[in-house]
């Protein structure tokens, strides 16, 4: 046991003096490492970004909310059916909360009517367009995480008088009033003015799913007084117990079937959507999305490390007469094999190294450049490239330290 | 020749290799070598023997088999009563590391690393801890006269002083015989003397030394010349008393 372990002291100092040796050669070939360590990195900080960043776009949605909605979020295939529904009303909200307050033990806590349009905004000079205008009552951040970076979303009185006042997204606040603070300064919405009450947090975007960053939200009252005419609407149900999702969905639906009088033999002509829809349909891409990546990216890893095995039968072929000379003092098969396995582990766990070095300054790099990007560059990413780095090198060290450790001392002696 | 306080032919205690009947052959091509053709030969403890021939008389194969980097095609070979012939490569390996001690023509340095680190490298194979690896290399190379060039690469180095380290390699492991392969064949004669000298002393001080050569001048150090020719022992003499003192005078 002593022994090898000196062994492999040994062979890690060999591996250091070959490296400075052949400074030019280990730098060329560790550089095929490098670009694959880095190819498969930034991959794998894409998807993982991409993960969190559906994540966290999900979770405006909301696990534990049901929205009742005219069209399901999962594609369909006979639309006719959905096209002549009724629309939902916002009113249908204050019955089912009656209803609910009626119902011992519901599953359900509160719904909440929302009402949405796409409008530009505008402050002064300042405009943005396709701005996401939702009108809605106090009761919004019971459904969703609303987090004011400054102010404070509107309260009951304001909800339901229908005052003039707005909470307004990040994105909305940075492009209205890139210097200066946006409370209390009235915004243009169609012509009509609103106080900003409250502005968000930095959310982030990601693949143009929900974001609060370009929201625009206002009680209800003052929203259907103004833009009613082309708006969408949707009720959303906030559910006691996540867990109990089909049960709450189901004891929606029944309230449904009552607020629309619906008959015991009518289908029903709405849809109760909930978070999942959208996972269950967007999973499938972001796995395909994953799986390519890592593929192409692997390729050049592989590329990396067909480098290292060259380099490695070059460097056996150059010290044949040094493994000669190593085994006539003593060294065993696997002394020799030992050697040529740690040469290529540390020519590639050198790489590897650079390469996560680089990797991350380009993260940081894209991070700055593109805010709204999702960068996840995480120690599991880093343990894992390491890791990679390693078996890369002995995998690819095998076949020539396997030759070299079977060389003949006679004819390995004899070599010039 | 001074140097020598004592030229004398020491007694030769029991035997080290005792080989038999050895052959070894080799496939080249679709002609079948015959090296060696069944040679017999004793070494004892404390002899210093001349191996001598022609290119072509199975010298260098008498030699890696002496020295257990090969192993006979038929015949016996015992090393120190172990049986050689039926060794694998790690038990060979084992042998060449404790047993033996190689001094090359080409001296065979590791060329990136200090006079220290190459005398180390038997005693890392061997397992011995890095303190006491450090204290018996640096010993080695005084021996040999080179105690202020422990930190010196090979390329730092004289030819015959790279062939001084190269002997204290050999003798680092304390090992029961030294092989010494034309160990003068890349040096001029003033520095091959010096290196017959040194062989000289370690002979005094009880080594046994095996040396394999084509120069007579330089077997004549030897107290006993092996002469092969085609594969077989042509003869096998002692050195006469007058040999003796002709070397001393």
């Amino acid at each position: 046991m002593k022994r090898f372990l000196y062994e492999i002291s040994e062979s890690w100092k060999i591996a250091a003096a070959q490296m400075r040796a052949n400074k030019t050669r280990s730098a060329l070939t560790a550089l095929g490492v490098i670009i694959g360590i880095v190819a498969v990195t930034l991959m794998g900080t894409a998807i993982a970004g991409i993960q969190s960043g559906f994540d966290k776009s999900m979770s405006v949605l909301g696990e534990d909310v049901l929205y009742v909605e005219q069209w399901p979020w999962a594609r369909v295939d006979d639309w006719w059916n959905y096209r002549d529904r009724k629309k939902i009303k916002t009113e249908y909200a204050e019955s089912i909360n009656r209803m609910i307050a009626a119902t011992p033990h519901s599953n359900l806590i509160v719904a909440v009517p929302t009402s949405s349009l796409i409008k530009g905004v505008k402050y002064a000079d300042n405009e943005v367009n396709n701005i996401f205008i939702l009108g809605t009552t106090s009761d919004f951040i019971v459904t969703s995480t609303v987090d004011c970076k400054e102010g404070r979303f509107f309260n009951e009185v304001e909800s339901k008088g229908g005052a003039n006042v707005c909470v307004i997204g990040y994105d909305v606040a940075d492009a209205l009033f890139p210097s200066g603070r946006a409370l209390e300064k009235m915004v243009l919405i169609n012509g009509r003015s609103f106080k900003v009450i409250g502005v968000n947090n930095r959310q982030g975007t990601f693949l143009g799913l929900f974001s609060w960053d370009a929201l625009v939200v206002m009680p209800l009252p003052a929203f259907n007084k103004y833009f009613s005419a082309k708006a969408e609407s949707d009720v959303r149900v906030k559910v006691q117990d996540k867990t109990k999702l089909a049960e709450a969905s189901s004891e929606l639906t029944g309230l449904m079937r009552r607020v629309r009088g619906l008959a015991p033999e009518k289908k029903d002509d709405f849809t109760i959507n909930q978070q999942q829809a959208f996972k269950s349909t967007l999973d499938p891409v972001k796995n395909s999305i994953a799986v390519a990546g890592l593929f192409i990216t692997g390729l050049s890893l592989f590329v990396g490390a067909i480098g290292i095995m060259n380099i490695t039968f070059v460097s056996v072929k150059e010290r044949t007469k040094e493994i000669g000379t190593r085994k006539a003092l003593g060294a065993r098969r696997r002394t020799i094999l030992l050697q040529f396995l740690i040469e290529s582990t540390a020519l590639c766990l050198l790489g590897g190294l650079i390469g996560l070095t680089v990797a991350y300054l380009m993260c940081f790099g894209i991070g700055a450049a593109l805010p709204s990007f999702p960068i996840n560059f995480s120690l599991g990413l880093v343990l894992t490239s390491m890791l990679v780095s390693i078996l890369t090198g002995l995998i690819s060290g095998l076949a020539p330290a396997w030759s070299a450790s079977r060389l003949d001392p006679v004819t390995a002696l004899r070599y010039e | 020749m001074s140097m020598l306080n004592d030229v004398t032919t020491r007694p030769a205690g029991p035997i080290v290799i005792d080989i038999e009947n050895i052959t070894k052959h080799y496939v080249m091509g679709e002609e079948t070598v015959h090296a060696l053709c069944g040679v017999t030969l004793q070494i004892r403890r404390n002899e210093y023997l001349a191996i001598m021939g022609p290119s072509g008389s199975g010298k260098s194969t008498l030699m890696n088999m002496l020295g257990c980097l090969d192993t006979p095609s038929s015949g016996r070979y015992q090393f120190n009563g172990k049986n050689v012939s039926e060794m694998d490569d790690d038990e060979l390996a084992a042998i060449r590391n404790r047993e033996i001690g190689f001094v090359f023509q080409t001296f065979n340095l590791l060329p990136r690393s200090t006079s220290l680190r190459n005398v180390e490298l038997p005693l890392i194979y061997g397992g011995i801890d890095p303190e006491t690896r450090e204290e018996r290399a640096a010993q080695a190379l005084r021996d040999v006269g080179l105690g202020d060039r422990l930190l010196h690469k090979p390329n730092e180095l004289s030819g015959g002083q790279r062939q001084r380290v190269a002997i204290a390699r050999a003798l680092v492991n304390n090992p029961s015989i030294v092989l010494a392969d034309e160990p003068t064949g890349n040096l001029d004669s003033k520095t091959g003397q010096e290196i017959m000298t040194l062989l000289e002393n370690l002979y005094q001080q009880g080594h046994t030394i095996i040396l394999v050569t084509h120069e007579p001048d330089i077997a004549h150090h030897a107290r006993r010349t092996v002469f092969l020719r085609d594969g077989l022992v042509e003869s096998d003499e002692m050195s006469s008393a007058s040999r003796i003192k002709e070397l001393a005078s």
